[in-house]
């Protein structure tokens, strides 16, 4: 076991991750808007971008389920126990007394147990309810004439709302937790090179060297 | 002698009470009838010029603008007819009157009179199926002239027949009484007096007209133009837009900024255009307006409907993303609450208040009338008016919204009611779970009219007529109620008070071009035109309070969670390096 210099983003995945933050960003700032939090640009643009960017959004996500289930990225995501007691301590506790992060990067293991169970969080449940409530709020014209009338909206309202206020508060911590290990450079740049550096196995790294050069470089 | 000096002296300080009730007590009352901003406000007792008589309807018994209005949808109106009426022999004449005229159009039209008897402006009554109410002109009683029942000899002016002076005795089945010219012709020379004098100080009304060329007026005849509608329809309730809102006479020749349909620049479309119809039955009500048309509209299929609907189908906005949430709005959100941003547009202003109350005060022993308001297009409208009391108007109304799914029910002459509370004259039936409700505009009129104190009713005023009790000539309220509701055999208590109704018109006409329609946040906001619509979830309007507390702490407790964890590392490793 050794450390190396491995692309582990894929070109497909740096877009994903991107583009998802973009349109987040975009769905919370119209999001506020609409729900009456600031009036900077008229109800009609707000509506526009919210409606524009969930839609892409969506079909970005179609993609990328594709993308984890054809390439077997899903794995990454997969929750554990094991090692977690660790990184608990670790940002609880080690953290301030300058220890090194308790997790060492592995090719199927890029994210470490809190951050994959994070994330499965994240795209299992948070990503989901705005989904699901967000279509219902969309299509209200559609349901809103049957036995479920106008009082409904609003129980999807109030939960696409309660969602969307934990979403802000995930980008919050998202972006923290970069700023923290060897810094904010060393978290964003793989990100965007999609190089890091990662512990591979005498195996992997052959695999690597025989069958995908130019994914590993030293 | 001694006698009017006497009562000259104690009319005195009952004017002064008047006026000084007005300065304070009655401010209130006219604030609370204006929403702020929409509306001029004048008060009813400003001075201003003083005159006599009834003028309303000056413009329609003089030339009125003629329109040449599309009144068959792509043809030039001179080519619709396959008749040159001017060329029949049977309509060479010489006619002398009205009746006379509608005999030689029966001869041809032989059909036309069985129909037009039927047709509600003959009629003067409605039967409404779904409330079993008997509606209609002859039995109701609105909140601006209050009744006609009992003031034929005025109303019975736009009656669509000739000689309306009592309904109760009226000959309902004879054809030659059909006036086919108010309607039919296009010179804009025709005209109509009410069909009797009433009292003298209304005589101004019958004064220097100029006289009738029947033959000419007969020959002229077409189909209906907005001058031939509008003649009365402007008009309604005392003058002009003083009824509906959307309907003035502003629309005898609009731009097309004031109503997108009928302007002379746009469309130009007559009245029946979408009032369509056959055998001289149209569509178009306003005691059962059709609020939801659902039925599905294929290209070129004829509709007898005059709904927004008919022609501009189920989802009128284009596909694209805006255009289609738009479509999704049609099942609750009436056509017009969008397209209509505000009635009373083009420079007429429509009354808003009216009071009663106020009415009979004299000058000289005389009844008078002030001028204190001056409309958008410079002419000056009455404030004041010894037979009517005080109003006030208002120009560029904001609509009143409500839920509504066409059904209405009035408070007629019979119905008694809580007089502690404003009384809703025709109250509009629908709500938010109901599927047949969309939220629809109305104009709203607030008057403080006379009511039976002892039997909580309202009452038929005898108005009009050269008699001792018609109120507009002798100015006595007890006087003219007992008379009224005594000419109907109706139970009346002696004792009459005044009252503080309420009465709601469907504003539907002065569709604005689709560039002015409503922006979103018009409504979609916290103090938007529907904030006092409950019973339903509105994005941009809604919030649930503890929701946005909770969501607010969840992040702001995030925040400070990254921040004190982030400052202990920089405390704590600084302090590792020192």
């Amino acid at each position: 076991m050794a450390l190396y210099k491995v692309k582990v983003f894929s070109r497909f995945e740096r877009f994903w991750h991107w583009t998802q933050a973009l349109l987040i960003f975009t769905l919370l700032f119209s999001g506020m808007g609409i729900h009456g939090f600031y009036q900077v640009l008229s109800f009609e643009k707000l509506v526009w971008l919210h409606v524009a960017a969930a839609l892409s959004l969506i079909t970005l996500w179609i993609f990328a389920i594709f993308w984890h289930l054809t390439t077997g990225n899903w794995r990454h995501y997969l929750p554990t126990t094991q090692g977690m007691g660790q990184v608990v301590r670790y940002y609880a506790y080690g953290i301030f007394k300058g220890e090194e992060h308790p997790y060492r990067k592995r090719f199927w293991h890029k994210h470490n147990p809190l951050q994959a169970l994070a994330y499965l969080g994240l795209k299992l449940g948070l990503f989901p309810v705005l989904w699901i409530t967000g279509l219902l709020y969309l299509s209200y014209g559609l349901w809103s004439q049957g036995p479920v009338t106008a009082s409904t909206l609003q129980w999807v309202a109030v939960i696409h709302t309660f969602f969307a206020f934990l979403m802000a508060a995930f980008v919050i911590i998202h972006v923290y937790l970069i700023t923290t290990g060897h810094g904010f450079l060393q978290h964003l740049m793989p990100m965007i090179t999609g190089y890091d550096e990662v512990e591979l196995t005498d195996a992997e790294r052959a695999y690597l060297e025989e069958d995908e050069p130019g994914r590993i470089i030293e | 002698m001694r006698e009017t000096r006497i009562l000259r002296a104690l009319r005195k300080p009952a004017w002064l009470c008047v006026a000084l009730w007005l300065a304070g007590g009655a401010g209130q009352a006219l604030a609370e009838a204006a929403p702020a901003g929409s509306m001029a406000s004048v008060e009813g007792a400003a001075p201003g010029r003083i005159e006599l008589g009834i003028k309303e309807y000056e413009i329609t018994a003089k030339k009125r603008p003629v329109d040449k209005s599309v009144t068959k949808l792509g043809e030039k109106p001179e080519d619709t007819s396959t008749t040159d009426h001017a060329e029949l022999e049977e309509l060479q004449g010489p006619f002398h009157s009205g009746p006379e005229v509608t005999k030689a159009c029966l001869k041809c039209h032989n059909k036309a009179g069985k129909q037009f008897i039927r047709n509600k402006h003959w009629t003067w009554s409605w039967h409404n199926p779904k409330t079993g109410q008997v509606l209609g002109k002859r039995y109701l009683v609105n909140n601006f002239c209050t009744n006609a029942a009992g003031n034929e000899g005025m109303c019975g002016q736009c009656h669509a027949g000739f000689g309306l002076t009592d309904s109760r005795t009226y000959d309902f089945h004879n054809q030659e009484n059909i006036d086919c010219l108010v309607c039919h012709e296009s010179t804009g020379t025709y005209y109509k007096l009410p069909p009797t004098r009433g009292n003298k100080a209304c005589a101004i009304m019958f004064e220097g007209k100029p006289p009738i060329d029947f033959t000419k007026v007969a020959q002229s005849v077409t189909l209906p133009g907005r001058n031939n509608c509008g003649a009365c329809h402007f008009f309604g309730g005392g003058g002009d837009n003083v009824k509906h809102g959307d309907l003035s006479s502003a629309l005898f020749k609009p731009t097309r900024d004031i109503d997108v349909h009928m302007g002379e620049d746009g469309e130009n479309f007559s009245c029946i255009i979408c009032h369509v119809g056959d055998g001289h039955q149209w569509a178009g009500s306003r005691y059962a307006p059709t609020v939801k048309d659902t039925t599905r509209v294929k290209p070129g299929m004829p509709r007898q409907t005059a709904t927004c609907e008919s022609c501009h189908g189920l989802q009128p906005h284009p596909f694209t993303l805006m255009g289609v949430k738009l479509n999704d709005h049609t099942d609750r959100v009436a056509c017009p609450t969008c397209h209509v941003p505000a009635f009373a547009r083009g420079g007429v202003a429509t009354k808003i208040f009216w009071d009663w109350r106020t009415a009979g005060r004299l000058k000289d022993g005389k009844g008078f009338q002030e001028e204190g308001y001056i409309q958008g297009n410079g002419e000056p409208r009455h404030t004041y008016k010894s037979i009517k009391g005080s109003f006030k108007y208002g120009e560029n109304v904001i609509p009143e919204y409500r839920w509504f799914n066409g059904v209405e029910r009035w408070i007629t002459v019979q119905d008694k009611f809580d007089p502690t509370k404003p009384v809703e004259i025709n109250h509009l039936e629908g709500g938010p779970d109901d599927p047949d409700s969309r939220i629809y505009p109305f104009k709203r009129m607030v008057t403080w009219q006379p009511y039976d104190k002892g039997n909580n009713t309202l009452v038929y005023m005898h108005l009009w007529g050269d008699d001792e009790d018609a109120f507009w000539g002798n100015f006595n309220f007890a006087r003219a109620i007992r008379h009224g509701m005594e000419d109907f055999g109706l139970p009346y208590s002696g004792e009459y008070g005044f009252v503080k109704t309420y009465s709601y018109w469907p504003i539907v006409h002065m569709v604005a071009p689709k560039e002015k329609a409503l922006a979103c946040q018009e409504c979609h906001a916290r103090e938007g035109r529907l904030k006092n619509l409950s019973g339903f979830y509105m994005p941009g309007r809604d919030r649930n309070v503890w929701l946005d507390r909770l969501g607010i702490l969840i992040v702001l407790a995030t925040l400070a969670g990254v921040l004190i964890h982030g400052l202990l590392r920089i405390v704590l490793a600084g302090g590792r390096k020192a």
